[in-house]
């Protein structure tokens, strides 16, 4: 083992010259003759949060398998943490924490157990041990509960002591897929607040999976994904630029006159709906005057809506992200031929 | 979701644990590096089965009264209906003994086993899996987690020995150390199904289709060698054989292989196994047993 293999080393020279906490390439993973992620191209700066949109089956837990050496990639390659998945999957995961969709815990054992063993498998010191569980279990507010088997853990906690036996050996990169699914509004808004004040803290990588997009939101970075390849990613803010469109959505007492009101005074679109007369422009608010002047009619009501995720998945993908949910669609992950 | 735990883990095992690791490994630090987080691995899913054991009390609750139902219920009733022959000493219940131990060990044994099926649709192995740890170490763990607690379990079961006419004498500490490998290797089994079986059902299924038939057929219930010619074969593959008779040859007493010839151990030819021999086949049985689960838990899975 005198020679380093040539890729090692090139590996090492992209690792110096990016710092990215993730850097994917040409990423692809197929099932069968079915393409789940295809050339996925995505680069995660450190230190952000970042988050991956999709409906259910668009390939977002897949690609997570990869990132944390779970799943073997077809194609591709893929640097988390300036290393390697297939070639260096120890070094990764050393760097790596990881919340899955389900919950991973073993109900058996208390919460204090659960952190100490996570602890002895990444082979932290023990004279180090303690005091990073207590502080971890301070950090998701689960100190009082360390003695208590898991089993008796609500829904909430058992997904904060999983993140943070994620985040035990503080890790890189901290990797959550669906880290709110099934929780209730209130315990989303406690595992939010912890990840906002965690990357404050502790300054790590957080890579998220969601099909949320109120959750979306949080983030900083976006990249949505759909039916496995990747269709966008930015900020939000630049995302939902792209739509560039404010929405007006205005209440009459005949609908569809005012459309035609619309149309041929102002020459904007308009769609009626039962909601109301909906018309698509920039700058919504200055073309409120302008819209009331035009109409002949009483208007109930106006209101104008600066463009969403929705608006942006929807000008990504061709639809809603509520409709590619319904969709009836396959496991997310087939299990693979043997 | 259940398909898509069953894949992660299918591919898991590709990724390369099994391959050396490139680079740098190759120095002696980095070894005994490998050799510290693999005994940590080790330690931490010994300390986990041990845990699980100790905390469920049904459980264990139920895996000592069934023994001593067998032994106290059964084994009184067959001892009145068995004719004592030739000499007064003979004792069902003595003769039954070994097979008694076997039936206290194997319950937390499989258990072992059932825990990995469990974890896998739990999830719990995917986390291990993403551990920076070596495959082999957790099955080890699981494997001795199991084993130490199969051994708790028959303590109590072994302290009845008295009951049923055997002498406490140091011999019983034999005992304990035998009963201990056979642990071992049932759970060994028992993890070799587990790692076979994609379903807890199907772990289940095989593990209760065995069980009985390998239970009875190994000399513990009823003397093996009175046995028609194909049934003697079985017998004398069935590795539970070698354990219920080294154990039968090591517990004191005399009341033990009481029921005359009849109860006489395998024999290959004319040639009858010694102890020490019939215990090397278990732990061959054993070590196979885990190599293999161990291999097919790296790769195919």
């Amino acid at each position: 083992m005198n020679t380093l293999p040539a890729p090692a080393a090139g590996h090492r020279a992209t690792r110096a010259a990016n710092g990215a906490a993730v850097l994917a390439e040409d990423l692809t993973r197929t099932y069968g003759t079915r393409q789940a992620v295809t050339g996925l191209d995505l680069t995660v700066p450190t230190g952000r949060t970042f988050g991956f949109l999709g409906p259910n089956g668009a390939g977002k837990s897949t690609t997570i398998g990869m990132l944390c050496t779970l799943l073997r990639p077809t194609s591709g390659r893929a640097l988390v943490a300036g290393y390697d998945v297939t070639r260096e999957p120890h070094e990764v995961r050393r760097r790596i924490g990881l919340v899955f969709q389900e919950s991973t815990l073993d109900v058996d054992l208390t919460a204090m157990e659960t952190l100490r063993f996570h602890a002895d498998l990444f082979g932290i010191p023990r004279r180090r041990r303690l005091d990073a569980i207590m502080d971890m279990l301070e950090l998701v507010e689960l100190a009082e509960r360390r003695h208590a088997p898991v089993r008796t853990f609500s829904g909430g906690m058992r997904r904060r002591l999983e993140i943070a036996r994620g985040l035990l050996h503080t890790p890189r990169v901290l990797f959550l897929d669906e880290p709110t699914t099934g929780l209730d509004p209130q315990t989303r808004a406690a595992i939010w607040d912890h990840l906002r004040r965690l990357r404050e803290e502790r300054d790590v990588t957080v890579f998220l999976t969601t099909h949320q997009l109120e959750e979306a939101e949080h983030c900083d970075r976006i990249a949505i994904m759909d039916e496995g390849e990747l269709v966008a990613d930015g900020t939000p803010a630049a995302l939902k630029a792209v739509v560039g469109s404010d929405l007006i959505t205005v209440r009459t007492a005949d609908d569809p006159a005012a459309a035609l009101a619309v149309r041929e005074h102002l020459g904007l679109e308009a769609e009626t709906d039962t909601d109301g007369l909906r018309i698509r422009v920039a700058d919504g608010a200055a073309w409120v005057p302008r819209i009331c002047g035009a109409l002949p009619l009483t208007v109930h009501s106006l209101t104008v809506t600066p463009p969403t995720l929705d608006d942006a998945f929807l000008h990504y993908t061709g639809r809603t992200i509520r409709e590619a949910d319904s969709k009836p669609a396959g496991p997310a992950i087939p299990a693979p031929r043997r | 979701m259940k398909t898509a735990d069953t894949a992660y883990i299918a591919e898991t095992a590709g990724t390369a644990d099994t391959a050396a690791p490139p680079r740098a490994a190759a120095d002696a630090a980095g070894r005994r590096g490998h050799l510290a987080a693999d005994l940590r691995a080790v330690r931490v899913l010994w300390q986990r089965e041990v845990i699980r054991f100790g905390r469920n009390r049904l459980r264990i609750a139920m895996s000592v009264i069934m023994p001593m139902m067998f032994l106290l219920v059964f084994g009184t009733g067959l001892n009145a209906a068995v004719p004592a022959e030739q000499d007064a000493t003979s004792d069902f219940r003595a003769f039954f003994f070994p097979g008694v131990l076997l039936m206290a060990v194997q319950a937390p044994a499989m258990a072992a086993g059932a825990s990995i099926v469990w974890d896998r649709q739990a999830g719990f192995l995917r986390q291990l899996l993403v551990a920076p740890v070596r495959r082999p170490p957790l099955l080890t763990g699981t494997c001795l987690g199991g084993a130490t607690a199969g051994l708790g379990y028959a303590l109590p079961v072994l302290c009845l020995a008295g009951l049923v006419g055997i002498p406490y004498r140091p011999e019983l500490l034999l005992v304990l150390a035998e009963l201990a490998l056979i642990a071992f290797a049932f759970t060994s089994l028992g993890v070799l199904v587990a790692v076979c079986a994609k379903h807890p059902e199907t772990f289940q299924i095989v593990i209760g289709l065995c069980m009985m038939p390998l239970l009875f057929l190994s000399g513990a219930v009823f003397p093996a060698s009175g046995l028609p010619g194909w049934l003697g074969t079985v017998v004398s593959l069935n590795p539970l054989t070698y354990a219920v008779d080294a154990l039968r040859r090591t517990l004191p007493g005399e009341g033990v292989s009481g029921l005359g010839d009849r109860a006489a151990g395998p024999q290959w030819g004319d040639w009858t196994p010694s102890v020490p021999a019939e215990l090397g086949c278990v732990a061959v049985l054993a070590a196979l047993a885990l190599t293999v689960a161990t291999y097919r838990f790296a790769r195919s899975e």
